[in-house]
């Protein structure tokens, strides 16, 4: 196993079993092993997705940090964060004291920029969740029924498909900011980070279900789905058990897709205003707040900007890793 | 083809139908509108008055079909200045169409042109080269970007206007020299995720066996890629500009429109939301959904007459 394996060594199919029937089969390589050596080999996707792992303990150690710049994430001195002339004070780059500057009402850009992270990582990471779960379910259920089944979830996609996103998130942004949400069992505020991750939960789901109901759709008419039905399993039994492990590479391949686009939503819908509220930080309502700012104080706009772009830049990168890794020959794509 | 045709317009209603009703639902959810419109301080009496004068008391069917009655037949107002709201759009609309057509044709060339020479050029240092560009190029949110160029090159350098539009009728080089810092802001992401589309595309088919018969017959690598290779694998790039260029139209460019200030429709929906001013929000919501809509339905059918194998 030690061996250097390369992709093409489980491809050849020149292996002949050398077993007698009902004898356990040799150990072989699984192909997300395989990926995994793959993976292993991509020292840039590698590298990108430290630096993603980078920021992300960070900014879970966000209430260390802001214990040794004495700031709370929402506490505001203007006294010593503002300069002669009335306008706050750019980086100091000493750890205890305004590393990263200050901001129009004299917080600490640096704790906020941790603690913003935080919100925006949760909300991205629960957006997806929220993306993944129902695109998987709605897919699976559109591609297997087919039918009048398939009717109703399609056109549910097609409906959301029509709406430009940010124009949707706004609006919903608006009313569920507004009135909360009231779901009978739980009753979420309109300030909680569930709000804005529903909302981008649900707005990106026809980009992930879609495809998963096309590959559903061929896969039903395969041989193991008959052999399935004849052993009489039931149609969740196969849904589950037959299905769902051969969409997994699929969804594998868009996690990190649907990661970046939900941290990249939610800075656009905080910066208008329907993402998170504030005095709550993110990275997208602090680059808003950086850029009403302007032309003063550009770090207040810069700091969390480019924070932002590597997150996602890492996100990206060993997303791709992955991809290539899974997918060598690129099957799976967006459909836009 | 009539037949599809037909078959397609119907849909088309169909979906528009329902967009319209699930954009007056969604409003359904804000809790009192009447305190929009009267203000902290109003008394019952004239909150009932309201009410009254504006339909928020009639049954919930009634008022979809008065709300629609009123955006189609262009009567609409707004809660906070009054306004026409059609009128504001169609005042709105002419920054936002100079928008997507310029970044339309900026994202679309570049775009194919990138990915044309990544595929090319796989594995070598100029396709890595573009590479990274679209990945930095997808990872930047587009008002930050738009916001650093307004600020360093507009402001800076004074290289460029900073934001704000003008019309083209009035001075159509002030409208270039406006245009041109948004257009690119736009275009970024774009370029970025064409290129890397039609990089893989092309890789998939330039092993097909008709392109083989194309060299066979000896025609040249050019006329390969261009004739053969690029014109299929163009069908996907075909159908994402589509989409992308309708929701650009339809006030999808929110951010691009609000860095910098180019008064659009869609920058319109993003100050209406701010004021919690409903009718024009609802006006551009299904103006938005509605031209993606419609601008896919003629793609699909432009995609008919050209490939007769599609159906859809």
């Amino acid at each position: 196993m030690t061996t250097s394996a390369t992709g093409t060594e489980l491809e050849a199919g020149a292996w002949t079993p050398d077993h007698a029937p009902g004898e356990e089969l040799p150990p072989g390589i699984g192909p997300y092993r395989l990926a995994l050596r793959r993976l292993r080999r991509n020292y840039v996707a590698l590298a990108f997705g430290a630096l993603f792992l980078v920021i992300v303990i960070l900014c879970i150690l966000a209430p260390v940090y802001s214990h040794i710049a004495h700031m709370g994430p929402n506490d505001e001195n203007v006294d010593q964060a503002t300069n002669a002339v009335g306008l706050p004070i750019g980086p100091t780059w000493k750890l205890s004291h305004f590393f990263l500057g200050a901001d129009s009402v004299g917080r600490d850009v640096a704790v906020r920029l941790l603690y913003g992270g935080r919100n925006s990582l949760i909300v991205g990471a629960l957006a997806t969740l929220i993306t993944i779960v129902l695109a998987t379910v709605l897919g699976i259920l559109a591609g297997y029924f087919r039918g009048p089944i398939d009717g109703l979830i399609s056109r549910a996609f097609e409906l959301i498909w029509a709406f430009p996103i940010y124009l949707l998130g706004i609006v919903l942004g608006l009313v569920l900011g507004l009135s909360g949400l009231d779901l009978g069992i739980v009753k979420i505020g309109g300030n909680s980070l569930l709000i804005p991750a529903l909302i981008i939960g649900v707005i990106t789901t026809p980009y992930v279900g879609k495809p998963i109901r096309g590959q559903v759709l061929g896969l039903r008419e395969r041989e193991f789905i008959d052999a399935a039905r004849q052993q009489g399993l039931s149609h969740v039994q196969i849904m589950f058990s037959e299905i769902l492990p051969n969409v997994t590479s699929t969804i594998i391949v868009f996690i990190p897709l649907v990661l970046a686009n939900a941290i990249l939503t939610e800075a656009g819908l905080s910066y208008l205003g329907a993402g998170v509220r504030p005095p709550n930080p993110s990275w997208g309502n602090m680059i808003g707040d950086g850029i009403h700012l302007l032309p003063a104080a550009v770090h207040t706009m810069l700091v969390p900007g480019i924070m932002l772009t590597l997150c996602v830049l890492g996100i990206n990168v060993f997303g791709d890793g992955v991809r290539d890794a899974l997918d060598p020959r690129a099957k799976i794509r967006i459909e836009h | 083809m009539g037949r599809f045709i037909v078959r397609r317009v119907i849909s088309l209603i169909g979906v528009l139908i329902a967009i319209t009703i699930l954009v007056f639902a969604l409003f359904q959810f804000l809790p009192h509108p009447e305190l929009q419109l009267a203000g902290r301080f109003a008394s019952p009496a004239t909150l009932a008055h309201i009410r009254h004068q504006w339909g928020f008391d009639r049954p919930i069917y009634i008022r979809y079909v008065d709300t629609m009655k009123l955006i189609f037949t262009g009567k609409v107002i707004s809660y906070d200045q009054q306004l026409n709201v059609d009128h504001e759009l169609v005042q709105r609309l002419p920054a936002t169409i100079s928008l997507a057509v310029g970044a339309g044709i900026i994202w679309l060339s570049t775009g194919i042109l990138f990915g044309l020479i990544s595929a090319w050029r796989a594995g070598r240092w100029s396709d890595r080269a573009l590479t990274v560009l679209s990945m930095i190029g997808v990872s930047m949110p587009v008002f930050f970007l738009g916001a650093s160029l307004s600020y360093y090159i507009g402001d800076k350098l004074q290289f460029l206007p900073a934001s704000d539009y003008v019309s083209i009728g009035s001075n159509p080089w002030e409208w270039l020299k406006h245009m041109i810092m948004p257009w690119f802001a736009l275009s970024v992401l774009f370029i970025g995720v064409y290129s890397r589309v039609l990089r893989s595309t092309i890789l998939d088919t330039i092993n097909d066996d008709y392109v083989r018969t194309a060299r066979a017959k000896g025609l040249s690598e050019r006329q390969v890629m261009i004739r053969h290779v690029l014109r299929n694998s163009m069908i996907p790039i075909v159908s994402l500009f589509g989409l992308d260029f309708a929701s650009v139209i339809g006030g999808g460019a929110i951010l691009t429109e609000s860095v910098f200030n180019l008064q659009g429709a869609g920058q319109f929906a993003a100050t209406s939301v701010q004021q919690l001013d409903i009718p024009p929000v609802m006006v551009i919501t299904i103006f938005g959904a509605s031209a993606v809509v419609i601008i896919g339905a003629l793609v699909d059918v432009v995609y008919a007459m050209l490939d007769p194998r599609i159906r859809l």
